[in-house]
């Protein structure tokens, strides 16, 4: 099996990297790349994010023919693919951070900042906290209830259609922490930095 | 709920492990790969490296213990120490640090967390703040290692790299740090109520209840430690416990 990690040149995917190749050892091909036609070819995708919302729109704009690649092999043909953090924000029709940003408009909704309730709570929401799961998802076999994983961020992704997602987080509010549709799946916070069990969504996500 | 993460910090110089004393008298102890992977085995929630005499030497041999720690330890790293330029930083993610902690070089210009903000993104960029008690309630930034005195108040300067994109500050009380005799409480509850990002506190733990406070008492989202985990007076398990058992809440792991 061959798995893309989109490098489009948007902050630090070394973390990434890292966790997929010791997850991927001897079992899964793993390629870093922004190629189009290899991304075309490969079996699964994984499409990481860090810094704003806008920098990583930005980013994957500037590479001729990369959304709409995407688009056609996570909407059209229904293969695969992983958000992370902003990966998975992007999936939204709009973000409000830095300035008004049309998404990829995979999954209807929006990417606004947490209400911090006037400084009540800290910004970026940072650390390990526990997800609730809210559905069954294929990335969740064998993930406890109340797990914890690793955030760092200060914008959450609220979808129109809440059926799509598969877990939250409590901070501030109930925040939407991961989505699944078909083969389309999203975190918000990061499997890469989220020790052993984020090791297991990762094995997880390579062996669908 | 967000957990209260507790951070072991590695004083590296020369590619070993080592713990001053108020900065002076280095003891050699250990291999910063071996030592972050067992504090990662062990439930540490984060990593962080100090590159202690950075300022002066090779970056390299950093950036090569990055690169084989990040290979092994699957939870956030964060390194400083001599932290300058936007290409010291590119370096360290590419080598695979999560986060980077800018001391000196954001007391001389502010701008420049400004910039790394923006370039890298908030989640990446630590401010690490050294203060000095001056007087009653006032503490004042040092820099190069508690050696320099800047004139700057503290809680202006949190207040200022908060607006300049900082995602977090790692406060260190200059007349705490190697002591053991507790965190500077009145210092961290100053800059955790006169902020709103997260405040790392750092600098005096000598027992578990220090971690308490600095938490309870002084507000911080995260506590770090250095000698107490480091010469194996506690494990990373055990400060968990006691945390939890004064309900505190933490990520307890079934290490």
């Amino acid at each position: 099996m061959n798995v893309t990690i989109v490098d489009y040149q948007s902050g630090n995917i070394s973390s990434v990297i890292n966790s997929f190749t010791e997850v991927a050892k001897g079992k899964v091909n793993l390629e870093v790349t922004s190629d189009i036609n290899k991304i075309k070819s490969c079996d699964k995708i994984v499409l990481p994010g860090q810094g704003s919302f806008k920098s990583c729109v930005d980013s994957l704009n500037s590479i001729s023919g990369l959304v709409d690649t995407l688009k056609d092999f996570a909407i059209i043909n229904k293969k695969p693919l992983l958000g992370i953090c902003v990966g998975l924000q992007m999936f939204a029709d709009i973000g409000y951070e830095e300035e008004e940003t049309r998404g990829l408009g995979w999954i209807s909704g929006k990417v606004s900042k947490i209400d911090n309730q006037k400084g009540k709570f800290k910004l970026p929401h940072i650390g390990w906290n526990e997800i609730e799961i809210q559905k069954e998802s294929k990335i969740f076999k064998d993930i406890k209830n109340k797990s914890h994983m690793y955030f760092v961020h200060s914008y959450e992704f609220i979808p129109e259609d809440k059926s799509v997602i598969s877990a939250t987080t409590d901070y501030s509010s109930k925040i939407v922490c991961s989505v699944e549709r078909d083969n389309l799946f999203g975190t918000q916070f990061h499997p890469e930095k989220s020790d052993k069990t984020g090791l297991k969504i990762i094995d997880n996500f390579l062996k669908l | 709920m967000l957990k209260n993460r507790i951070i072991p910090c590695l004083d590296v110089k020369n590619g070993r492990v080592v713990k001053g004393i108020n900065f002076v008298e280095l003891k050699d102890a250990g291999d910063p790969v071996e030592q972050a992977k067992i504090y990662s085995d062990g439930g540490a929630d984060e990593i962080c490296f100090l590159d202690i005499t950075a300022s002066n030497e090779n970056r390299e041999t950093i950036i090569d213990i990055v690169r084989k720690t990040a290979k092994a330890c699957f939870v956030p790293l964060t390194v400083g120490g001599g932290v300058r330029t936007i290409q010291n930083i590119t370096d360290l993610l590419l080598a695979g640090a999560d986060k980077v902690s800018i001391n000196t070089a954001a007391v001389k210009n502010v701008d420049f967390v400004k910039e790394a903000s923006k370039k890298f993104g908030s989640q990446c960029i630590v401010v690490a703040i050294d203060a000095k008690k001056v007087s009653e309630n006032k503490w004042e930034v040092f820099t190069h290692g508690g050696r320099n005195k800047t004139g700057i108040d503290a809680v202006d300067f949190a207040k200022k790299v908060e607006e300049n994109g900082a995602g977090e500050i790692l406060l260190t009380s200059m007349d705490k740090d190697g002591t053991k005799s507790g965190y500077d409480v009145d210092l961290l509850k100053t800059i955790t109520n006169s902020t709103n990002i997260p405040v790392i506190a750092s600098g005096g733990v000598g027992t578990l209840d220090h971690l308490y406070d600095g938490i309870v008492k002084g507000g911080a989202s995260a506590v770090l430690a250095a000698s107490i985990f480091h010469y194996g007076e506690y494990k990373i398990k055990d400060a968990k416990e006691y945390l939890n058992s004064k309900n505190v809440s933490v990520r307890l792991t079934n290490v």
